[in-house]
């Protein structure tokens, strides 16, 4: 058995033939090949699948592909520009040293996204407390908090 | 170096790596899907210690999209994984060596062990046929605790029917027994070092593909030296000849010393690829990472310190069991003995240390090298024993240990290591400025009207970075040399690639590789690139790992460089018509040393390439040169940590707040990223501390901390800010860089500064020991029992 889904990723209409269990990561990395989300873990504990669904951060193991129906997904593919330039809190990672191995910054940057959109006025603990679901073995969040403090208003600037 | 730009060594210049990893453009093995892929799934042991009885695999032989199913009878021609560190016991008898199979012969001897390999269309038939495999086991008592591992009835291995591998020692023992007889003091401390789970965030995935056009094998692995992978697998596991085996380590996503080591699966992917005839990719699941991923740490241990009426340490005395989890991993034998017990004297004039360490085969996961590998647990024991001897004597903690510092160097220890230079003094000045330790009585006076209570606690470390030279780690049982190769190579248009044997997974070494050479050649830093992880582009490596990248591997990058600039000065020479000895490399370009006529760089490259007019009868045209480079001595880092905790003893619930870290490294490339391996060390090491501890269950030896849910890693509200600052440190002596390496100092001097300062704010109520990790449970029993038995 198959279910037709429709949807929107990184801004492109898909329609996808899918097992009904497949996963929305699964769907991304093997279906799509934007294999810039990435999966660290079986509990969705690690947060590296994170992409947007309907412009909120979602653990994208933990979703099925069926319920995203006519949902719009982005990914990290879908906010960074074509020209080479940077999504301000791409260029913010970047400058802040906040990734080592980057293994975790896709999924990083997506959450990190909402968190700035939702909250665009985050002092540092809160920044922590948002980011609480995403988990990143080398930077010690030192430098992660440091990038989204510096995006944020660069963020809320674009926006107004 | 160029006139036109200020040196790029010393500046903070942005990652040229982290375009693709903002934009998830990276490339890790299990992104890597190959022409007529398949996929693997391994069936492992759910039991810690049982013989196969029997094994049906026919349903899942026969199940959907299934390709091919081994076990270990397919795989008896095959040899073990092999173990790269002989070490002998005290008489002279080499450790057991038990054969550790690709894929379980007649027993299972940890949770996880495999069984079996089966290969499908897709992971999900693989990972359902997998499941179809009937196994009878007759269950064995499992033995997982190392503590009592030499006592027990159960013998993990017949050859080591005691369990211990190895009882080993370094030191004098008589002489540090007669220090202890005239002491003034003796201060005791048992504890554990708490096992613990690597947890890179990447899974370990391989990726095996056999081409009968070329007779050759390709293995993409999640590896920190795939050139060490290939030889081992080559040579002691598979056979192949070594020309004949590719392998890969592209984007790796992390290792804190859990991808050094070749694994049985990736052994068997290889070994099944040429008889699947197609490319075959495993990618572990996060609790197969858990339960097969080399753990780290997981020592007991008691230590003495003797003192004399000044508070002088006289001696150490120091009895360890490690264990070595069910078979010994590629480093393993070499973590408690070479790298912990050679590091007990610290930055400590100790005349007399002995150590002895036994090391034992248990029901668990094979234990080896994770961050910082031997040197946490003896920085650990060395300053929880001396901040309790402070406490014992009444001397400030920082004023015992600058009575006892070392300030001659050289500077040989009673364990074997000479010291090349180091200021210990400076180091601990600046902590305790920067840390505001003349605030603390304020700000542990304003915690208490919170109902909380404040301590703080220090740690003063010394670290041994790039395992060094080949001779003498030869003749301490290393079964590989521990240089490190590097290949620089100029195009014609005076663009560079640079080949490094080291492998980055996070460490920067893109950006900070060139920047030495982009320095060295007077060039921009994007005429320069690195590339590092591929057998068949880089000549050879020794990998990354023990911080010994830029000490071992940019060293021979920069003498590899020396030998372009030394035959570039010849074909200037040529080309000025001036004599070699005449001949200068200066501001970027090749000159006559006190004229104005001179080459650019990029002149040069094009004549060597372009050979129209070139001195043919003495140099060979090109300008390409390799280097390997053996260290005469390991590299030492040292540093001192100060860490403030705030501890609710209502609850146990305990939080660091300040965290102050001050490291000489020697000279520093690039200091945001040498800032950045700090901050990720300390969090692994106050992860240590406070949250991460491997759980086995003692009798049925299951995994309880198999999962995220269960085994607690650090999230950005577990941690604080923190204050790292490098001194203007003592370059090291014997590299062309005078640098030291920086990415095991973090988890190295972290965890006893933080135990040491819940146990000064828990002092008032008769707490004098914790371990780690010292959760709020555990607080909170420590005071409800000193409570107790008042």
């Amino acid at each position: 058995m198959s279910l037709q889904i429709r949807l929107r990723v990184n801004n492109n209409a898909v329609t996808a033939d899918v097992s009904p269990d497949t996963l929305l990561v699964t769907f991304l990395r093997e279906h799509q090949h934007l294999t810039g989300t990435h999966v660290g873990c079986d509990t969705a504990s690690c947060g590296a699948c994170t992409v947007l669904v309907d412009g909120i951060a979602v653990k994208s193991c933990n979703i099925l592909l069926a319920q995203v129906q006519g949902c719009e997904i982005t990914t990290i593919e879908g906010i960074t520009p074509a020209d080479g330039s940077l999504h301000p809190m791409q260029a913010a990672f970047k400058a802040c040293h906040g990734l080592q191995c980057g293994f975790c910054t896709p999924g990083m940057i997506m959450s990190a996204i909402d968190l700035v959109t939702h909250h665009e006025h985050s002092s540092e603990a809160e920044i922590r407390a948002g980011l609480q679901g995403n988990l990143c073995r080398c930077t010690g969040y030192h430098n992660i908090v440091r990038a989204v403090m510096q995006a944020a208003p660069i963020m809320g600037g674009a926006k107004s | 170096m160029s006139s036109t730009r200020a040196p790029l060594i010393g500046q903070p210049v942005e990652r040229k790596e982290d375009y693709r990893f903002v934009t998830g453009t990276g490339q890790y093995t299990d992104d890597i899907v190959l022409p007529r892929q398949t996929y693997a799934a391994f069936v492992r042991s759910p039991h810690a210690h049982a013989h196969l009885r029997s094994l049906d695999v026919a349903a899942a032989r026969g199940a959907p999209g299934v390709l091919a199913l081994y076990t270990g009878k397919d795989l008896t021609s095959v040899g073990g994984v092999p173990c790269g560190w002989l070490i002998h016991s005290i008489d002279g008898t080499p450790m057991k060596e038990p054969k550790h199979p690709i894929l379980a012969e007649d027993k299972v001897r940890h949770v996880g062990d495999p069984i079996a390999l089966v290969v499908a269309e897709s992971a999900r038939e693989a990972k359902a046929a997998a499941a179809l495999v009937e196994v009878e086991y007759d269950v064995l008592p499992a033995v997982v605790n190392p503590a009592t591992a030499a006592a027990s009835s159960t013998s993990v291995h017949d050859i080591a029917p005691d369990n211990i591998c190895f009882t080993w020692a370094v030191g004098d023992k008589a002489a540090t027994d007669t220090a202890f007889a005239r002491a003034a003091h003796v201060t005791r401390l048992s504890l554990i070092n708490n096992r613990l789970i690597p947890n890179a965030l990447e899974p370990r995935a391989a990726n095996a593909h056999y081409s009968p056009a070329s007779d050759s094998y390709t293995l993409y692995v999640t590896s920190q030296n795939p050139h060490v992978e290939r030889l081992l697998m080559a040579a002691f596991v598979l056979g192949i000849p070594e020309h004949k085996l590719r392998v890969v380590a592209p984007d790796v996503g992390g290792g804190f010393g859990s991808k050094i080591y070749l694994y049985a699966e990736e052994a068997a992917l290889v070994w099944a690829s040429r008889r699947v005839g197609r490319p075959i990719k495993w990618t572990a699941e996060r609790s197969e990472s858990f339960l097969t991923d080399a753990h780290g740490r997981d020592h007991v241990t008691t230590a003495e310190l003797a003192l004399d009426a000044d508070g002088k340490f006289l001696a150490l005395r120091v009895d360890t069991i490690a264990n070595m989890g069910a078979y010994l991993s590629t480093f393993a034998p070499c973590i408690p003995t070479i790298l912990h017990a050679t590091l007990l004297a610290g930055q400590y004039t100790t005349p007399h240390i002995h150590c002895q360490v036994r090391a034992v085969f248990t029901n668990t996961a094979p234990v080896d090298a994770y961050r910082g590998a031997g040197r946490p647990e003896a920085t650990y024991l060395l300053e929880r024993i001396v901040e309790r001897a402070a406490r014992e004597l009444a001397i400030d903690p920082p004023e015992l240990r600058r009575r006892n510092f070392i300030r001659k160097f050289p500077y040989a220890t009673p364990v074997g290591l000479t010291y090349d230079t180091g200021d210990y003094e400076a180091t601990l000045d600046r902590v305790l400025e920067l840390a505001d330790v003349r605030g603390f009585p304020a700000r542990k006076a304003e915690s208490e009207r919170r109902g909380l209570r404040r301590g703080i606690g220090y740690s003063c470390y010394i670290e041994a970075c790039g395992i060094a030279p080949s001779s003498i780690a030869g003749a301490l049982g290393a079964r590989a040399g521990l240089f490190e190769a590097g290949e620089v190579r100029v195009h014609p248009t005076g663009k560079v690639t640079v080949f490094t044997g080291s492998h980055s997974h996070g460490q920067g070494h893109e950006t900070t590789f060139a920047q030495v050479v982009a320095d060295k050649f007077g060039l921009p830093l994007e005429d320069v690139e690195i590339e590092h992880g591929d057998t068949a582009k880089v000549l050879f490596g020794m990998g990354t790992y023990g911080s010994r990248s830029l000490a071992v591997g940019g060293s021979a990058i920069v003498k590899a460089a020396d030998k372009i600039l030394a035959k570039g000065c010849r074909i200037a020479a040529h080309l000025l018509e001036a004599s070699d000895e005449d001949i200068e490399f200066r501001d970027g370009a090749f000159r006559v040393k006190g004229t104005d006529r001179s080459k650019s760089f990029a002149e040069i490259a094009l004549a060597a390439y372009v050979p129209h007019h070139y001195p043919i009868e003495q140099l060979e045209p090109g300008l390409n040169e390799n280097a390997f480079y053996d260290p005469p001595n390991f590299t030492f880092p040292a540093g001192s940590y100060v860490c403030e905790v705030e501890v609710d003893p209502d609850t146990g619930a305990a939080r660091v707040d300040r965290f102050t870290a001050c490291d000489d490294f020697g000279n520093v490339v690039n200091p945001m990223i040498v800032e950045g391996q700090v901050h990720g060390g300390l969090a692994q090491g106050i992860g240590q501390a406070l949250l991460e501890g491997c759980r086995y269950d003692e009798e049925s030896g299951q995994l309880l901390t198999g999962s995220l849910l269960d085994y607690t890693l650090p999230r950005a509200d577990d941690l604080p800010n923190f204050l790292v600052q490098t001194v203007k440190g003592t370059p090291c002596k014997h590299n062309p860089l005078g640098v030291k390496g920086c990415g095991e100092a973090g988890a190295i001097g972290s965890p006893p500064a933080v135990i040491n300062a819940l146990l000064d704010a828990l002092a008032p109520y008769g707490v004098r020991d914790l371990e780690m990790p010292a959760t709020p449970l555990r607080i909170w029993q420590a005071i409800e029992a000193v409570r107790g038995k008042r």
